[in-house]
């Protein structure tokens, strides 16, 4: 056993350069997830019936769907419609536009829970939209929604997994080549479930010291 | 696409229904008994609970299917696709309803268990009979919420040879040089289903907040 350790250990280059590969990529999926379900968040509260009903659809329709069938689809589906990506892209892509959706509806909820008052003195102020938007109502958002954007992004490293299936060289799929080459799949797998864990702690510590930052600003 | 394909895909929705469904019934005892283990501060069985639940949370089913698979017939335990994928969705789902039940737990009023006490009932009358049902109420959105996220992995189960929804559709997909339209059958098998959970808890949460402003 310490023997299959020691094999993993001079595989040690692979598996840093998966758990890099996956924490760039759940790293990239959060930011413009986040930014782009910020941007999304307006049109699911809009009382436009046409836009909150298609910003709506689109959520709902994401958060039914397995994300790794949506990477299947981007990645084998897309091709026989013309539109071509590598891996890379394919799979970048897949977690950035599946959870723009999840992160819409986490900010939707968190917006919905948010005290009038300050918006309406903004108003009352005469801020623009914008300025409103930006000064006003999306710094207490983000602070208040932290701890369950944090869950989101362990959730994105996690469907950073699935994208093994595409040969995408991230954390799973290293441990895989080292199991399949070397024959430890114990000591390979375990190391890998391990990495993940870490990865997880690190953002559980994030989202703490973020909420002590918020608590100290009240 | 031919009929016969299609009849392939629904097989294998059955395969992918059964087995998350025998994954939640094992799961939901099982998650309630950590939650329990930890309740109770059992000493050093309560802190092995909670580094089993915070490792299970971490880990991606598809890391967690793959060392199963892989690693238990090399230590000696003969374990096939099926197992393998009714054991990973077990362990997963067992810890994330650890922590539905725990919250619970954690909110439960301690004068019901103590008044409990005082007309003198045993420990096992007072779980079965103030604990649990309240506790149930409690979780159950919570509960349906990791059903919809338990259904929304189990494609994953295709990677170690269980011919379920994703597997019959990529055969497909490579049979017929055509991957989107057995994906999109795949989707239309899925997305009902997680909807309609997801729809429950919805439900769920709404009569709950309702029966509690009424009285």
């Amino acid at each position: 056993m310490i023997h299959d350790f020691g094999i993993v250990w001079s595989e040690r280059g692979l598996l840093l350069t998966g758990l890099a590969n996956t924490t760039i990529l759940s790293v990239l999926a959060a930011i413009v997830s986040l930014a782009l379900g910020i941007l999304l968040t307006p049109a699911l509260m809009s009382r436009h019936p046409l836009i909150a009903g298609m910003a709506r659809t689109f959520v709902d329709g994401m958060r039914c769907i397995p994300f790794l069938l949506f990477a299947y689809i981007v990645y084998y589906g897309l091709p026989s419609l013309g539109l071509r990506f590598d891996n890379w892209s394919s799979g970048l892509v897949a977690l950035m536009i599946y959870n723009t959706a999840y992160m819409a509806e986490i900010m939707r909820g968190a917006w919905a829970a948010q005290p009038r008052e300050p918006i309406e003195a903004g108003i009352a102020f005469g801020l623009s939209e914008f300025r409103l938007f930006r000064r006003i109502i999306l710094p207490p958002l983000l602070l208040s929604a932290g701890p369950v954007i944090g869950n989101q992004m362990i959730q994105i490293i996690k469907d950073s997994a699935f994208l093994t299936i595409i040969a995408l060289p991230e954390l799973t799929h290293a441990a895989s080549s080292i199991q399949s080459r070397r024959y430890v799949p114990f000591a390979a797998f375990i190391t890998a479930v391990f990495l993940y864990w870490g990865l997880c702690l690190v953002i559980e510590a994030a989202v703490s010291s973020i909420g002590r930052i918020a608590d100290a600003r009240r | 696409m031919s009929q016969g394909d299609i009849a392939a895909i629904f097989q294998g929705a059955v395969v992918t229904v059964t087995l998350s469904f025998i994954g939640i019934l094992i799961g939901l005892p099982i998650g309630l008994g950590l939650a329990l283990l930890r309740w109770a501060k059992v000493p050093i069985v309560a802190n092995i609970v909670a580094l089993y639940v915070s490792v299970l949370r971490a880990t991606p089913l598809v890391t967690l299917l793959l060392l199963l698979f892989f690693a238990l017939p090399n230590i000696g335990i003969p374990i096939g696709p099926t197992s393998a994928a009714i054991l990973a969705l077990v362990m997963n789902t067992s810890a994330f309803n650890c922590e539905v039940w725990r919250a619970a737990l954690a909110d439960f009023p301690k004068d019901q268990y103590e008044a409990a006490q005082s007309v003198g009932m045993r420990a096992g009358q007072r779980f079965r009979r103030i604990v649990l049902p309240q506790i149930i109420q409690v979780s159950l959105p919570g509960l349906v919420n990791e059903m919809s996220l338990l259904i929304k992995v189990t494609p994953v189960l295709a990677v170690v040879g269980v011919v379920d929804i994703t597997r019959a559709a990529v055969r497909i997909g490579a049979q017929t040089y055509e991957p989107l339209p057995p994906f999109l059958v795949a989707i239309a098998i899925y997305a009902p289903i997680v909807f309609a959970l997801v729809s429950l808890q919805r439900w769920i949460e709404r009569r709950q907040s309702a029966a509690q402003v009424m009285p």
